[in-house]
């Protein structure tokens, strides 16, 4: 119980009025955790989606490509070419099939589909190597996988480049280096992005339906009756997932580091900041979807083909934005999990702060304000 | 206790509600009646305040209808059409939130939700999920909540509908009790027995009060046996209907 002196204090007509608000939000709040605990099916969407998120695409979905088959057509069979292959064989990521006699050769091993790579060095590779201090090696990609063979040329570059560079020397061990991922790990990349999927899926769907049930059962209208204002009707929905994605920005952040070994590189309490900014920009997507819909069906495939679709395409986790064409670049600057998503790649993995992201954060801010203005500006037109 | 004059509704070229104009006394249950269409439901939102009025004056309780809203949501309660509890919440849960948003104190809330479950015969289910009760005991659970916080006037809207006679004998009975504590009862109804049960009951026809007096008058002035026989002769020259 309060202490006298506060006792005065809410005889304030004032205070009275905001200790009533408190407390009549409170029951609200309340109500709503109950609704989302009762919920087995709900709660197990709630906390599972990320664990299970993050471990598929930790550990069956990566970039990373292993003991890719290549064959080597040999032209030169000088000291240098020799080098260079034991130097790619050594690589933990190319499995060197066979060696080729002839075009033909290579050609009929890609027909056949079970080399991804062909490495072809010219007559007199180290020849031209000695006196012309240049000379070419001409690398053939299986393209018909854009990504794997992207990845590979890119390997086999650094291979080549390290060969060069540490001629002089006796020693040659080979070195990729790769800034910000050194490992060439998956998991940079996709745990940014399972975040903005998540707290996209989580927070839209879970507020729209929520609201958009009340107005299926035909509560809405007992409390749009009551003296409970809409605000705060709102704003008490909100609350709880608020809560909730928190748990779920943990869940995945603790999975990251201890399970997929990725460190946090940058400030802890901005990546959260940062988080909530996002959960709130979410939330109000979801309450713009109930305030436009009626039927919990409605809401649920609007938010997740509305929301879950451009997640995927535009936010450049799974394929990278620069490579679009300019309409779609265009397209992807409103979608929120975009942003988010750069954002959380700066922090968590580059390491850097806020004067690298403030601009992004500006336009999250931003999409949040526009869509709350909308969404209570159609909010009040319903009451009417 | 609700004053209204000329009040209208217009939605595009349609009119719902057409210059109703009546009275209804504190402690009174005033039947509200009509054919599906007629216009009561929308009427009814706005004298809760879910709805604006196109043209018309009207008060509740005293207040504006226009400018005193937040008063109005005070001292009114309503059970809508739908039933209105929350199937995942207890009993006891649904009374406490509902209570609790009315402003009730904890206190209140105690001694209240006792007396109310004591009164409806609920101490077993007290802590069951309300989706797993009986319509019946549903709907006047719903209703004893619309009062719990002891309004000035509670708004009925279809409350009986799809129960048994006996459940909705037992459904009026609450509803007298209500009206004996002066609690003024707005009812909407389709059951012309129940028409019966009102003190006063208006008719509405195509979006206007075609009929208002006692069931008794009534029945009078168009020389008819029942409520039935009046509502055919009114809602005949109908032209709306859904």
């Amino acid at each position: 119980m309060l202490p006298a002196w506060m006792k005065s204090f809410t005889h304030w007509p004032a205070v009275q009025n905001v200790v009533n608000d408190m407390k009549q939000l409170y029951i609200f709040i309340r109500k709503e955790f109950a609704h989302v605990l009762r919920d087995r099916k709900t709660l197990l969407i709630l906390f599972g989606l990320p664990v299970v998120q993050i471990l598929i695409f930790g550990f069956a979905l990566t970039n990373e490509v292993r003991n890719a088959k290549i064959v080597i057509y040999d032209q030169a069979q000088d000291v240098a070419s020799q080098q260079l292959i034991s130097k790619i064989e050594a690589s933990r990521y190319f499995d060197i099939a066979y060696a080729v006699m002839d075009r033909a050769g290579i050609e009929a091993a890609f027909k056949k589909g079970d080399i991804r790579l062909a490495v072809i060095f010219p007559q007199g590779f180290n020849n031209d190597l000695l006196h012309t201090h240049h000379a070419q090696i001409q690398v053939v990609a299986d393209a018909a996988d854009p990504n794997t063979a992207t990845t590979l040329t890119s390997y086999i570059t650094s291979i080549i480049q390290d060969y060069t560079a540490a001629q002089e020397p006796y020693q040659i061990t080979p070195q990729i280096r790769f800034l910000y991922n050194p490992q060439l790990k998956g998991a940079p990349n996709f745990v940014p992005g399972v975040m903005s999927l998540v707290l996209m899926l989580v927070c839209v769907m879970m507020t729209a339906v929520s609201i958009v049930r009340e107005k299926e059962t035909g509560t809405m209208e007992v409390l749009l009756v009551s003296p409970f204002s809409p605000l705060m009707v709102i704003i008490s929905k909100a609350i709880p997932y608020l809560l909730l994605s928190l748990i779920n920005v943990t869940t995945i952040l603790l999975l990251s580091t201890f399970v997929l070994k990725l460190p946090i590189n940058g400030s802890i309490p901005l990546l959260f900041a940062e988080s909530t900014l996002f959960i709130i920009t979410c939330l109000t997507l979801g309450i713009f979807i109930s305030v436009k819909t009626n039927s919990q069906q409605v809401a649920m495939l609007i938010s997740l083909m509305g929301m879950m679709l451009p997640t995927i395409l535009f936010s450049g986790f799974m394929f990278p934005v620069e490579n679009m064409p300019l309409p779609l670049q265009l397209i992807s600057n409103i979608v929120p999990s975009k942003w988010y998503y750069n954002i959380v790649k700066a922090i968590m993995i580059k390491g850097l702060g806020f004067s690298a992201i403030w601009k992004e954060t500006l336009i999250l801010v931003g999409i949040t304000v526009i869509l709350l203005f909308v969404s209570f500006k159609s909010f009040k037109i319903r009451l009417s | 206790m609700i004053e209204t004059n000329k009040l209208s509704k217009r939605f595009g070229d349609f009119i719902a509600t057409n210059e109703i104009t009546f009275e209804v006394d504190k402690g009174e249950i005033f039947g509200f009646l009509g054919a599906n269409g007629a216009g009561k439901t929308t009427a009814m939102r706005m004298l809760c305040g879910l709805s604006t009025p196109s043209s018309g004056t009207a008060t509740i309780a005293g207040f504006d209808i226009y400018k005193q809203t937040e008063q109005i949501k005070k001292n009114i309660g309503y059970m809508s059409q739908k039933f209105s509890l929350y199937e995942d919440l207890t009993v006891t849960e649904n009374i406490r939130f509902f209570g609790g948003i009315y402003g009730l104190s904890n206190q209140q809330l105690k001694t209240k939700s006792q007396q109310l479950i004591h009164d409806l015969g609920l101490e077993k289910e007290a802590k069951k999920l309300v989706g797993a009760l009986p319509l019946g005991w549903k709907q006047k659970l719903s209703f004893s909540i619309a009062v719990l916080h002891e309004p000035k006037i509670v708004f009925l809207d279809e409350p009986t509908g799809g129960v048994d006679p006996i459940t909705r004998r037992q459904f009026w009975n609450l509803i007298y009790d209500a009206a004996d504590r002066g609690v003024t009862v707005f009812v909407t109804t389709h059951y012309m027995d129940e028409a019966e049960y009102c003190n006063r009951i208006s008719i509405m026809v195509d979006g206007r009060i075609k009929a208002l007096d006692t069931p008794r008058n009534l029945k009078n002035s168009f020389h008819a046996a029942s409520m039935d026989e009046v509502f055919y002769a009114l809602a005949r020259g109908a032209k709306r209907s859904e």
